[in-house]
């Protein structure tokens, strides 16, 4: 076991899945010689060769693209949109190919290809660096959608995804990466190496894509959250004192329904938190799973935080950002008719 | 108000119109057709720089009256040549007979390849197997030349019981990978860059495997033909990427997607990637060309690209009616003539065929074809079934159907 923050994890995973299996291949902007603008690829050019891990011209649809050919000859590429904001061009690229391909060949041919890219915001991005847009991928039939909230988790769902027999897209949220930012920016952030899931194996393992992990048990209510959001349900609940059951997704798609039906129906509460903006974002698809799942268990109507509906602002960011306070006056609401 | 000084005119829009629209008379007189035999043959590994003249060319082998002329001539035998007029007319009277499949009611949709049938069958005969065709939906010609059974094309034309891609697909929208030929979109263009791609990881695995990518010169608009472009020439993949130049995308001539600047394979030269343009009706010269560009690929000496100068004679699709848009008489006055009568005047004039032949040899063809239409209309057609069960659909859309999926199968009953 081994000390690491995200960006370590994540490229301790792409190393371990190129070691393991030579059909693995990593490129894009500016992952070569430089190790990405983020540091997650660096020194596996170095380590496996320009052949196996390289920089890629700064045309997304033809990284995306590319990679679909590689993956239908038969690698395993994982490739680096620089920002989620970015992945547009690729995006035709993403839901008419990529997701598709397997079923329009009936298995014919195959796109095991992993897609990382930061997400969202908290670092001054402006609305081109802070975009959280996992519901544009999770609404596509074909592609799955992974967003993981720390160290451990990122390196073991990273290879999972890498070794995963169909297109899945790795959202790495940026604020994550050297530490558990529980949305009190004017406080500084625990390290990483101070954190329980701060630690992971240096060698293979994997996590299931399509289970929901349960970040803290409690009896009062249940907070539905990824990536990043996580880390701010834990810190509202503290300060709260309400026994919140916080479940981190960790995938979004397969969604773990039986996971979410499971706790909603023990709390008989939900508040839902998400980054991203909220009409028909991925909060929405939480809402229609906890009330087609859970509705006569419910005892207060599910609430939703999520950032509001318009660009992410760079001057008002955290004013934007579903912070701790926020999510605390969610987690109050949904108690008041105990 | 008096104009500023220095003013001209308003501003006004271009844009491009054909020479000739319905009621016309059509005229090809304007295109540019160089005698057969008269532009050179470069060693493969010729500096793109000292080839550019060719992306403005029409390289061609078949003179009218049916010599076989020039450098790039004389790479074929008469038994390939004989096996490829069979391969064109296969796919000629398979299409009329999908075709009239259509009319009758016996499946939604289908799309010809009237009158460049040379460019896909031609080409297959320069590709091994291995390597990997990255289609559009008009080139039927690389399965049917490749060996492929039109009894399976017609199953899946029909989206019945036995059809390989399960009824999910449109009409003419093959997959099989055995036969080096990747799954149809639909989307336009989004395969060119995939064979690059797939290209780049034959070469990462130093494999000797080549691809090909196809597109229309109407969807050379779109990004995936210039992404292809840049990541073939920044890797040197080895890809032939192929833009067939038929004149018409739906209703729409090549002068919008080109613009009234160059040709199409001019598109390559400033990727430096060596691009040629070839008589696509001439079944020689294609594929002497493919051959070059297909060499130059196994070679590692990177990738080609390929206009094939060509006229959709048919329609663009069981959907489309040209006489909206174009004279009716402009496909008899093509001037690069049809690639079938071609080819045949070439192999009658060196005695290798007859007029009494190519007739016995049509109804042969088409014999067979009905028979595998009869076979074929047994396990089904679309609207009549058979078809592979409904609860199918929710098959392959991930390696393992993930819980939602199984809910909503088990909610359908199906």
């Amino acid at each position: 076991m081994t000390r690491m923050t995200m960006i370590e994890a994540i490229r301790s995973a792409m190393d371990v899945a190129m070691e393991k299996n030579p059909n693995v291949v990593v490129f894009g902007e500016d992952v070569g010689y430089f190790g990405g603008v983020f540091r997650c690829t660096h020194g596996l050019q170095k380590k496996y060769g320009s052949q196996r891990c390289f920089d890629a011209p700064i045309s997304e649809s033809g990284i995306v693209g590319a990679a679909i050919g590689m993956a239908a000859y038969g690698l395993r590429p994982c490739v680096e949109i620089q920002f989620a904001d970015y992945v547009y061009p690729g995006y035709d690229q993403l839901a008419s190919e990529a997701a598709r391909i397997r079923y329009r060949s009936a298995g014919d041919f195959t796109v095991p290809m992993t897609v990382r890219m930061p997400t969202g915001g908290g670092i001054f991005g402006g609305q081109t660096h802070s975009q959280s847009p996992e519901a544009l991928f999770a609404h596509v039939c074909g592609l799955k959608t992974v967003i993981p909230s720390n160290p451990y988790d990122a390196k073991g769902l990273l290879i999972a995804a890498i070794e995963d027999d169909d297109p899945v897209m790795f959202l790495e949220p940026k604020r994550l990466y050297n530490g558990p930012f529980d949305g009190h920016h004017d406080q500084p952030v625990t390290p990483w190496k101070k954190h329980e899931l701060g630690e992971a194996p240096d060698g293979h393992y994997t996590i299931p894509l399509g289970k929901a992990a349960t970040r803290r048990e409690g009896s009062d209510v249940t907070v539905l959250a990824y990536g990043t959001m996580v880390h701010v349900a834990l810190a509202a609940a503290a300060e709260t004192g309400i026994d919140a059951e916080v479940i981190d997704l960790r995938t979004i798609l397969p969604l773990d329904l039986e996971a979410i039906e499971a706790s909603v129906r023990k709390t008989g509460r939900c508040v839902i938190v998400v980054e991203a903006t909220k009409t028909c974002g991925f909060s929405a698809e939480l809402m229609s799973v906890v009330m087609e799942g859970c509705f006569h268990h419910l005892e207060a109507p599910v609430i939703r935080v999520t950032g509001y509906d318009t660009p992410y602002p760079h001057a008002h960011e955290w004013a934007y950002f579903p912070g701790p306070k926020r999510v605390g006056a969610a987690l109050k609401k949904v108690m008041e008719n105990n | 108000m008096s104009k500023p000084k220095g003013a001209t005119s308003p501003l006004s829009l271009f844009v491009p119109e054909p020479e000739c629209r319905p009621g016309d008379h059509p005229d090809f007189n304007e295109m540019l057709i160089p005698e057969a035999g008269a532009v050179r043959m470069p060693p493969v590994d010729v500096e793109p720089l000292h080839i550019h003249d060719l992306a403005y060319s029409v390289i061609r082998v078949l003179n009218d009256g049916g010599e076989a002329v020039g450098p790039w001539a004389g790479q074929l035998s008469d038994e390939d040549l004989l096996e490829g007029l069979r391969h064109m007319m296969t796919v000629r009277a398979f299409d009329a007979r999908m075709f009239m499949a259509q009319r009758q009611g016996k499946t939604s949709f289908y799309m010809q390849a009237l009158g460049e049938e040379a460019v896909a069958c031609a080409f297959r005969r320069a590709m091994r197997k291995g390597d990997m065709n990255f289609p559009t939906y008009r080139q039927q010609g690389l399965l049917i030349a490749g060996g492929y059974s039109i009894y399976t094309m017609m199953n899946q034309i029909y989206s019945n019981e036995l059809d390989p891609v399960k009824g999910r697909q449109l009409p003419v929208m093959y997959s099989s990978k055995e036969d080096g030929y990747f799954t149809i979109s639909g989307n336009l263009a989004t395969q060119f860059i995939q064979a690059v791609g797939w290209a780049m990881a034959s070469a990462i695995k130093g494999d000797d495997k080549i691809a090909a990518g196809w597109i229309g010169e109407g969807s050379t608009a779109e990004n995936d033909f210039h992404s292809a472009l840049v990541f073939a020439s920044t890797y040197k993949a080895p890809v032939v990427l192929n833009v067939v130049n038929n004149q018409w995308a739906i209703s729409t001539f090549q002068g919008i997607a080109r613009g009234n600047a160059a040709t199409f394979a001019s598109r390559g030269l400033g990727f430096g990637i060596p691009s040629l343009r070839v008589d696509g009706n001439d079944y020689l010269a294609v594929y002497a060309v493919a051959k070059w560009a297909v060499d130059r690929a196994r070679r590692n000496l990177g990738p080609t690209l390929i206009e094939f100068v060509t006229y959709r004679a048919g329609a663009h699709s069981t959907s489309d009616d040209p006489s909206g848009y174009r004279p009716k008489d402009e496909s008899s006055t093509w001037p690069l003539g049809d690639p079938i009568e071609r080819l045949k005047k070439h192999l009658i004039r060196h005695k290798k065929w007859s007029e009494e032949r190519h007739a016995q040899a049509k109804a042969q063809i088409e014999s067979e074809i009905l028979q595998a239409q009869k076979q074929a209309e047994e396990h089904g057609t679309l609207h009549n079934g058979p078809h592979v069960p409904a609860g199918t659909m929710f098959e392959d859309v991930y390696a393992e159907a993930p819980i939602h999926l199984i809910r909503q199968r088990q909610e359908a009953g199906l």
